[in-house]
């Protein structure tokens, strides 16, 4: 498939790669220059492949919250939360924003791999007063992040972008939102699909560089924010994923709920680490073998070369013994192990 | 894209120039512009023994490892040791800087069987 931005991507030099069933540009200039324009400048990213569910109607808040766990009835009007659809077993369906645009309005933001998944577990589990439909075809969307993102957000809409994270401003037909998958400040505008190519257009004469899902995932690593399908699964739940902030447990019954409950008391088996590479050492890619103590105990579901750090740095699940900073361990490349050491999360904090 | 008349090339985007029994091996700058920004690169340890066609080195961008093959059979005599601190070598200077590594060659036949400028280049779309 192709977002509405396909040709404009092939008129900037995109590198066109499949991605979830998705022709999207992998890369324009180069992955490090993209990934310093958004860590220093101003960086845009088509992200029209993500899919848009609208929720509504008087149920619509205790249905939400029967099937996501972050807490949707605390959620004010125009703000937004990340939050999580689980299976009975508590495992990962998918990870997704929730936008509260009114009451009882909603619009949900779901991986692309994930559209047609995640609108069946819904709709299957509709119940009276709400409604649900999927809108994913009629928009697009763009992410744009970097320091200096307030400044085409005011070139774009005529006035200061808000400070404050994950705040909604609903223009025209359009909803633009404080949040992104990077680390830095920026927003994400979703809008008619026909408009794509015209704010493509406009966000790149305000400045912005065109990056693609290279930069994206050096990125988002650097941040250790997961991606759905490499360090997500439907075999692990929140709490093993490190997103517990994002469940809330004291709230009324979700799917999902009593498998985390059950796990919370037994322990977790393992534990999402973040890993930095000690040693000089090829890349870092995902499912190269993890070994502690010269054991392989686990693998890596992400992995790169930070280029913030210059260092590699990955994701993986380690037993709950091997999981605290500090711990040593290493990572195989080609037969061949290199030290590296669990981190506190975010590898990459920006100097203030 | 460059593609100089003193070398041969390999179909797999290597090149090489021989001097006498010394074959140097390098990747050609079509090579380099399709695995973009190159972050690590890792040439043959010196004394291995290549057959033509084997997996020679590995040099890995962002996003990808890829093999590089030797053109020809021989011993490795030299590594580039540069690429360790500065693997942008490759991409920046494909033909010079950023060589691979030196082989002594077995075989003198196999480079001459090596595509020429114009084929690799006619292969390349130059």
């Amino acid at each position: 498939m192709r977002t509405p931005l396909y040709d404009s991507h092939v008129a900037a030099g995109g590198r066109m790669v499949g991605f979830a069933g998705w022709d999207m540009p992998v890369q324009y200039s180069g992955i490090l220059a993209e990934h310093k324009a958004v860590r220093e400048g101003v960086g845009v990213f088509d992200i029209s492949h993500m899919g848009e569910f609208f929720v509504g109607g008087p149920g619509s808040v205790a249905w939400l919250d029967s099937l996501l766990t972050n807490n949707v009835a605390s959620l004010p009007d125009g703000t937004a939360q990340y939050s999580l659809l689980l299976n009975e077993r508590g495992g990962i369906i998918d990870d997704l924003i929730v936008y509260r645009l009114g009451a009882e309005n909603f619009l949900l933001v779901v991986n692309a791999s994930m559209i047609d998944e995640d609108a069946a577990w819904m709709t299957n589990r509709l119940v009276e007063g709400v409604t649900f439909e999927n809108r994913s075809a009629e928009f697009a969307a763009l992410a744009i992040q970097g320091p200096l993102a307030g400044g085409i957000f005011e070139k774009l809409f005529g006035r200061g972008m808000p400070a404050a994270r994950n705040r909604i401003l609903q223009i025209g037909g359009d909803f633009v939102v404080t949040t992104g998958y990077t680390g830095e400040v920026g927003f994400e505008w979703i809008l008619p699909a026909t408009e794509a190519t015209a704010a493509w257009q406009r966000t790149l004469e305000a400045g912005a560089t065109p990056c693609g899902l290279g930069a994206r995932d050096t990125l988002r690593l650097e941040m250790c924010y997961p991606l759905n399908g490499s360090d997500l699964s439907p075999d692990r739940t929140p709490l093993q994923a490190g997103l517990g902030y994002f469940v809330d447990l004291e709230k009324a019954d979700f799917v999902g709920r009593a498998a985390l409950v059950a796990q919370k008391l037994a322990g977790l088996p393992d534990r999402l680490c973040a890993l930095r590479v000690t040693d000089k050492a090829p890349p870092i890619r995902p499912h190269y073998p993890v070994w502690v103590d010269g054991k392989p105990v686990s693998e890596t579901t992400s992995g790169a070369l930070s280029p913030s750090l210059g260092e590699g740095i990955a994701l993986a699940y380690l037993p709950g013994e091997f999981s605290k900073p500090g711990q040593e361990v290493e990572i195989e490349v080609r037969g061949k192990r290199f030290r590296a050491c669990v981190r506190k999360k975010p590898l990459y904090q920006k100097a203030s | 894209m460059n593609v100089p008349n003193n070398l041969r090339y390999a179909e797999s985007h290597e090149w090489i120039l021989v001097e006498g029994d010394t074959g140097t091996v390098g990747i050609t700058d079509h090579a380099q512009a399709e695995l973009t920004d190159i972050v690590f690169a890792e040439p043959p340890p010196v004394g291995k023994t290549l057959a033509a066609g084997e997996v020679a080195a590995v040099v890995e961008s962002v996003k990808a490892a890829s093999d590089i093959y030797t053109p020809v059979s021989g011993e490795v005599i030299e590594r580039n040791d540069a690429l360790d601190a500065n693997p942008s070598l490759l991409n920046t200077d494909p033909f010079g800087q950023g060589w691979i590594f030196k082989i002594r060659l077995s075989n003198p036949a196999e480079a001459a069987a090596l595509k020429d400028p114009a084929a690799y280049g006619a292969q390349i779309g130059a």
